[in-house]
């Protein structure tokens, strides 16, 4: 890489690893789905260390309580006391989204042959995530209200004269809503990866040449280390926006209004 | 003016969105500390409400920054 053109796009490339693309095979074991299956295993091996409901926690059950409190308190907090039944799906966005982010900035391309790889930095995953919330709220709508779901548009107390104009915005910005919950893990891990892989081949050049490129090299590098902790800290604020967000929605179909 | 340097300064052009972000970002924290000071007790409340403020004008530009990226690598 240090040589030639910049290509901070190749990090995001799926490509096989077990069959081939070739003569329309739909089952192709690809680099995205090795590293879907490495952040479900971490999650599984996670959550299962600390599942011993032991009276007196050890501290990875401290652990596990504590993100299923957190989550449990922001349901609870934003949909109410009938906010219980849809914790599975908040939780499991939430625990997905968080370490997928987490396992994608991690330092894994240190090891010889291994090319690390953020599964939320496809816009296939986060955007199937947020249909399913779509779907969710949507589902939990129309089950409960019927046809009444519809008047979530209509506006209260203001002249007619602005009510049509109005439901039509807030019809805009609902049916938005799914393409812009996914939009934003995807376009934070995106930008994020691609600003460490361009900062991390200016280290690289700078060394290569000599005089002040040192300088340049050291101040990246400082740059790197302080962006990589950045995208730790926005890969958990994205996870819990996720959460945050489809615990709204889905609290306006619940309530309306 | 040929193909790549229009293509970079494009992507410059596209970069400025960034800067208009940072200072939404800074509005968002700078009010939320503004009114938090006045009423500590009812800060902790309002957290969601501050992340989500953030997590909105951070998506923007970040949309800028991914814009720029793509007009420098990918067109």
């Amino acid at each position: 890489m240090a040589a030639g053109k910049i290509d901070p796009m190749h990090q995001f490339t799926i490509e096989p690893i077990a069959g081939s693309f070739q003569g329309a095979n739909p089952f192709v074991f690809t680099n995205s789905a090795l590293w879907l299956l490495i952040v479900l295993g971490t999650l599984y091996v996670f959550m299962l260390g600390g599942m011993k409901r032991q009276l007196i926690p050890g501290r990875w059950q401290v652990a596990v309580e504590g993100l299923t409190g957190f989550v449990d308190s922001m349901v609870t907090q934003s949909i109410g006391p009938q906010g219980r039944k849809h914790m599975p799906w908040v939780f499991t966005a939430f625990t997905f989204i968080l370490f997928a982010n987490l396992m994608g900035a991690m330092p894994f391309g240190i090891i010889p042959g291994a090319h690390p790889f953020t599964v939320t930095s496809q816009f296939i995953i986060t955007g199937v995530m947020a249909l399913i919330s779509f779907a969710i709220v949507l589902g939990v709508g129309f089950y409960k209200h019927g046809l009444r779901f519809v008047s979530l548009f209509w506006p209260k107390g203001m002249p007619l004269l602005l009510k049509v104009p109005i439901s039509l915005i807030e019809l805009i910005s609902f049916l938005v809503r799914p393409f812009s919950l996914g939009l934003r893990p995807f376009i934070a891990m995106f930008a994020g990866h691609i600003l460490l892989e361009v900062f991390g081949n200016f280290i690289v050049r700078g060394f290569l040449a000599s005089g002040t490129g040192v300088l340049v090299s050291i101040l990246c590098f400082l740059f790197v280390a302080f962006v990589s902790a950045l995208e730790l800290l926005v890969g958990a604020i994205q996870a819990y926006v996720f959460a945050l967000l489809t615990s709204l929605y889905i609290s306006e179909a619940e309530h309306l209004h | 003016m040929d193909l790549a340097s229009a293509k970079v300064i494009g992507a410059g052009l596209a970069a400025i969105g960034v800067g208009f972000a940072a200072t939404g970002v800074g509005i968002v924290f700078g009010q939320f500390l503004n009114s938090a000071l006045r009423n500590p007790a009812a800060a902790d409340g309002q957290f969601p409400r501050l992340i989500f403020g953030f997590a909105a004008a951070e998506l923007l530009g970040l949309m800028a920054f991914a814009v720029a990226m793509i007009i420098l690598y990918a067109v």
